[in-house]
């Protein structure tokens, strides 16, 4: 038998039979008995996700400030106002949307080429792959302390010192820019996009491994040459790579912290939701204004993830097919 | 598989002449890329080995003499309480959610229910929602019940943050197990813990691992979380590492140090296992 | 709630939410916890809080047995910390290093214990010694006292005097700031490998804003009118601002809007600049044993325009949690950390100039402080003593505090304007762009005081 399922992102591909499975016996007890294992992750996560967020949006209604304990009371939709009207969270979307995009693309391209060029077989393959994916498991918070303290420094920061050899190299003064005052959203692209690299490389490695190598072969013998067999047969087979790099990088670069509040601090227009909210909890202790700042992220977060599920249920669509 | 795909490239390579110019352009390409990711970490690693001077000179000093102040210092700071608690908070919510995920794994692959991808799409969206929105009622609930300041619940977190992508990595894998296996094992009589353990494990197995390691790793880097619940004694190794900066005196050496002590375990684990990595990344897509 | 119930309750929710996997270890941290006869204290990792940290077993517990269980963060982390334990009253922490700024508003709220109490029953620790100005910014508006000071400090003028001497340049008693911005100019084209001055450009209130509001202030700007109506985009505060990020921008230090305290202090001591707008605290390492100018700075009032003096004031200072569990034991550590005693302690095993001073006039009657400090301990006393906190500029203010604003708000107001200013001095932005960003943010900020 086939049991077609609904696919909220509107795949209507029937699953393949599995046959002699559960659903043919039909009974209440026999439907639980399927369901039981996965009840206790379902509970756990609504326990101990969603249950915080309904809290947040109840406290969004009221005004609380933790600096003025006796002023708690209800305001209705006061704080979305307040919210809305303030120009750092508006700018902070920007900032947010901007910083995510930069970094996941361009990791995205830089791990395409690096995955691309580790494909091949030359000396020292293991070695390099090894390098290139270290920045990945250093732990972020160091990997931020690093890019600030001994890398973006302009006094003993190695950019500036290697800046500076290579202008005595040539002859000539190299500019010492201050990077994070200087630029500072790239200044965090940058160690993001260091981090984020290895990362989809290594998800671009695995799609390009698991490419059929006949295909490519036959393609040459009717004469394609190397950008036509990417363009045509690599890039295709890549492309639910690609995506799930896209969806993954995506989900972790939106919420990162540590890179924003290490290197500047929220300064010079860097701040991301994250630390924006994460501020007017610890700084400006308005829980009330914080919260209903929390529940629009949310929102937007939730607009955002319908969208991207849509693109990997491709993904999932084919997954579904296998098997 | 990998045996004959490695065979047959080598075959079409062949009348490509591999030790042609171009090959060693790209030979060439691949370590400068490599090298350039990797010069960071390896400027770190040499920065935590010399004095706090050598580390704050201008123009940076390559060739400084070595030393073993900065991790002297660093181990001296009382590194291992906090060690601990990422351990413990690691290792303790890695067991947790792999013993939710997998029955739940199980029911929506092996035996899919109705609506399962609903029950799929439910536990990624899930980790699609800002931690930091929901991180004030966390916080009060923990004052309230008295669990502020206690790894356990760090682990009760960190379960809930990586559960969404551990359901979603074992899903997969689980699904690559072939039907008919079971069906026959199940024709011979076996019960269900027998297929489990005897049919199933020796397939999944290397996914799980897969799927524990990179929980390992994000639990290991939690920052946000770990710093506003924790306080004095549940404090742990990436919150301890912030405390290396100091407003005054030099502290480069030492807070390299720290950082690539803190690193290790993170980096023994991803080097041990790059091929894990992959396949987990790659939610099960790469056998 | 009895305490009874509560801790019922707190038991049988956390046995819900944790499971039998916690069942073994839930209540083994939490709150107040590593024993009875401990406390934990909260503190900024400045060198003076290292040393308390590094004598604390030998001496402290060693004469009272109770064991102290040290947090160190740096400033802005800690400031977070402090804030929510003590906004939330979850009593993880039973000390912790507050400031003038936040005393009497977490006083106000009644987040702290009163001092008073203890110091009617310890005449040892000698309260009528702690000088007068800071004693009062530590006081409730009930007129307790709510916080003990371990160290104070006022702003200062730091200079080199071999490098003014070698160029013909004197530097004025009480100098104007057009003098010294005259002087910074003469520095930068007598010295090719010296930068005029040091001032501070890093965001954060308790960074850039602390020197540029003691400019504002002298300069006859305010951040707010008596009424709490802004005065960002005043005229005044314009010029002053433009005054403060010309003056770095043409005679400052190189990445003057990352540079803070810390790497103004690293230029003074390297010798990078001739001249250093900071903390009186900052004389101590200046003429510390191993530093390569020590004895080669002089030292001189904060340099004024319109007003008498303009240096801040400004105490890093112990409060005890009123949620502590063990409020006595707490105080048995503040009494001898801010005691005179401790800083005898100090001046003997780690040198007289790392005491941490500024708090108690008995220390500047000590004669081993007056050797070690002598190039300045004057100045910063009567630094100390002239500051005025009610009354800073040229016209009456709403709150008290010299280089703040003593409302709740302000460390949120005050990071956001500094990260306006801190652009200004990168050069992202004109300073008029700037304030009137900064006036909008004000705006807002204090709706709540103009509609009272």
């Amino acid at each position: 038998m086939t049991t077609t399922t609904e696919s909220p992102a509107g795949s209507s591909r029937p699953r393949p039979a599995r046959s002699g499975q559960a659903p043919r016996r039909p009974g209440r007890a026999r439907a639980w008995a399927t369901r039981a294992p996965l009840l206790p992750a379902l509970v756990f996560l609504i326990l101990v996700t969603q249950l915080p967020f309904a809290a947040t949006l109840v406290i969004s209604l009221f005004e609380w400030n933790a600096l003025y304990p006796e002023d708690r009371a209800f305001t209705g939709l006061d704080n979305y106002e307040s919210v809305l009207g303030e120009s750092s969270l508006r700018g902070a979307v920007f900032t947010t949307a901007l910083l995510t995009a930069t970094v996941v693309i361009v990791s995205l391209l830089l791990g395409l080429a690096l995955a691309l060029l580790l494909d091949r077989r030359f000396r020292g393959r293991g070695l390099v792959r090894t390098m290139a994916i270290t920045p990945f498991l250093v732990v972020p918070v160091a990997a931020a302390l690093m890019w600030k303290h001994l890398l973006f420094n302009p006094e003993y920061g190695l950019l500036n010192g290697l800046l500076g050899k290579f202008g005595d190299l040539f002859g000539f003064t190299a500019p010492q820019p201050d990077w994070i005052s200087d630029m500072p959203l790239l200044a965090v692209e940058i160690s993001l996009i260091w981090q984020w690299t290895p990362f989809m490389m290594l998800i671009l490695l695995a799609g390009l491994q698991s490419r059929p190598a006949e295909l490519a072969e036959a393609a040459r013998i009717d004469g394609a040459g190397d950008w036509q067999i990417f363009r045509h047969l690599t890039l295709p087979h890549l492309r639910r790579y690609l995506e799930l790099g896209a969806l993954l990088g995506s989900i972790y670069v939106v919420q990162n912290f540590e890179a924003v509040y290490t290197l500047t601090g929220g300064a010079l227009d860097t701040a991301n939701l994250p630390f924006v909210i994460y501020r007017e909890f610890y700084r400006a202790q308005d829980y009330g204004v914080a919260s209903a700042a929390g529940v629009l992220v949310v929102i937007g977060s939730l607009a955002i993830a319908v969208l991207a599920l849509r693109v990997v249920s491709s993904l999932f669509r084919e997954e579904g097919s296998r098997g | 598989m990998t045996q004959l795909t490695a065979s047959t490239r080598q075959l079409t390579e062949r009348p490509r002449r591999p030790r042609s110019i171009g090959g060693s352009v790209l030979g060439l390409a691949a370590w400068l890329g490599g090298l350039v990711l990797f010069l960071p970490v390896a400027w770190m690693v040499l920065t935590s080995f010399h004095s706090e001077a050598d580390a704050a000179s201008n123009p940076p000093a390559l060739t400084a003499p070595l030393t073993l102040e900065g991790y002297r210092s660093f181990l001296d700071s009382g590194p291992w309480p906090p060690l601990i608690n990422s351990l413990t908070a690691s290792l303790a919510s890695t067991a947790l959610v792999l013993l939710l995920a997998l029955p739940a794994a199980y029911a929506l692959a092996i035996r899919p229910v109705k609506g399962w991808r609903d029950a799929l799409f439910f536990f990624l969206s899930t980790k699609m929602l800002p931690i930091v929105a929901g991180l004030l009622p966390i916080y009060l609930f923990a004052r309230n019940v008295g669990l502020l300041d206690n790894v356990w619940l760090l682990v009760l977190l960190y379960t809930s943050m990586n559960l969404p992508i551990a359901v979603w990595m074992l899903q997969s894998f689980l699904a690559e197990v072939p039907v008919s296996v079971i069906e026959a094992a199940q024709l011979d009589g076996a019960r269900l813990p027998v297929v489990l353990g005897r049919v199933i494990a020796p397939i999944v197995l290397p996914g799980v691992a897969a799927t524990a390691l990179i929980c390992f790793i994000f639990s290991w880097n939690e920052l946000l979380l770990a710093r506003v619940l924790t306080g004095v004694v549940a404090e742990t190794a990436p919150v301890f590492l912030t405390r290396f900066i100091t407003s005054q005196g030099l502290f480069l050496a030492q807070l390299s140090a720290a950082a690539v002590a803190i690193s290790l375990p993170v980096l023994a684990a991803g080097f041990a296992a790059q091929d894990k990595l992959v396949q987990g990344l790659s939610l099960g897509a790469v056998k | 709630m009895s305490k009874g119930r509560r801790r019922r309750r707190r038991a049988w929710l956390a046995t819900a939410a944790a499971g039998a996997l916690l069942t073994s270890c839930a209540g083994a941290g939490g709150p107040g916890s590593g024993g009875a006869n401990s406390i934990n204290v909260l503190m900024v990792n400045n060198p003076q809080m290292l040393a308390l940290q590094e004598l604390t077993a030998d001496h402290f517990t060693a004469e009272t047995g109770i064991e102290v269980h040290f947090t160190v963060l740096p400033e802005n982390e800690v400031r977070d910390k402090i804030g929510q334990d003590f906004a939330n009253q979850s009593g993880q922490y039973d000390v912790a290093t507050i400031s003038n700024y936040e005393t009497p508003i977490y006083a106000r709220n009644n987040w702290l214990q009163p001092h008073d109490p203890y110091l009617a029953e310890d005449p040892d620790y000698a309260e009528d010694d702690i000088l007068e100005p800071i004693r009062t910014s530590l006081t409730g508006d009930d007129g307790q006292v709510y916080a003990q000071p371990f160290y104070g400090e006022s702003s200062f003028l730091m200079y080199r005097t071999d490098v003014f001497a070698e160029h013909g340049l004197t530097m004025p008693e009480r100098p104007t700031w057009s003098e010294v911005a005259d002087l910074a100019a003469a520095v930068d084209e007598a010295e090719p490998e010296m930068r005029g001055i040091c001032l501070r450009g890093l965001p954060g209130w308790g960074e850039v804003i602390a020197p540029l509001t003691t400019v504002v202030n002298t300069h006859g700007g305010t951040w707010f009118d008596a009424d709490w109506q802004p005065r960002l985009n005043a005229p005044e505060f314009v010029e002053a601002t433009e005054f403060y990020v010309q003056l770095v921008r043409e005679h400052g230090q190189s990445g003057a809007a990352q540079s803070g305290y810390a790497e103004c202090l690293n230029n003074m001591v390297q010798g990078n600049t001739a001249m250093w707008y900071d903390a009186t605290a900052g004389a101590g390492s200046l003429e510390a044993d191993d530093s390569p100018v020590r004895g080669d700075i002089g030292y001189v009032a904060a340099p004024v325009e319109e007003t008498d003096s303009s240096g801040w004031l400004y105490t890093w200072a112990w409060g005890i949690q009123k949620a502590s569990e063990k409020p006595d034991k707490a105080w048995e550590f503040v009494s001898w950390a801010s005691s005179a005693e401790y800083e005898e302690l100090v001046g003997e095993t780690l040198g007289w100039e790392n005491v941490p001073a500024g708090k108690r006039s008995s220390t500047y009657d000590n004669p081993a402080y007056q050797e070690a400090a002598a190039a300045f301990y004057e100045v910063t006393r009567d630094a100390i003593n002239e500051a005025d906190p009610i009354d800073p500029g040229v016209q009456e203010r709403p709150a008290p505090g010299v280089q703040f604003v003593g409302i709740p708000e302000f460390s949120d107001l005050g990071t956001l304007v500094s990260q306006e200013i801190s652009a200004a001095i990168a050069g992202q932005q004109t300073v008029q762009e700037a304030l009137d960003a900064s006036q909008d943010m004000a705006e807002s900020a204090t709706e709540r005081y103009r509609e009272r």
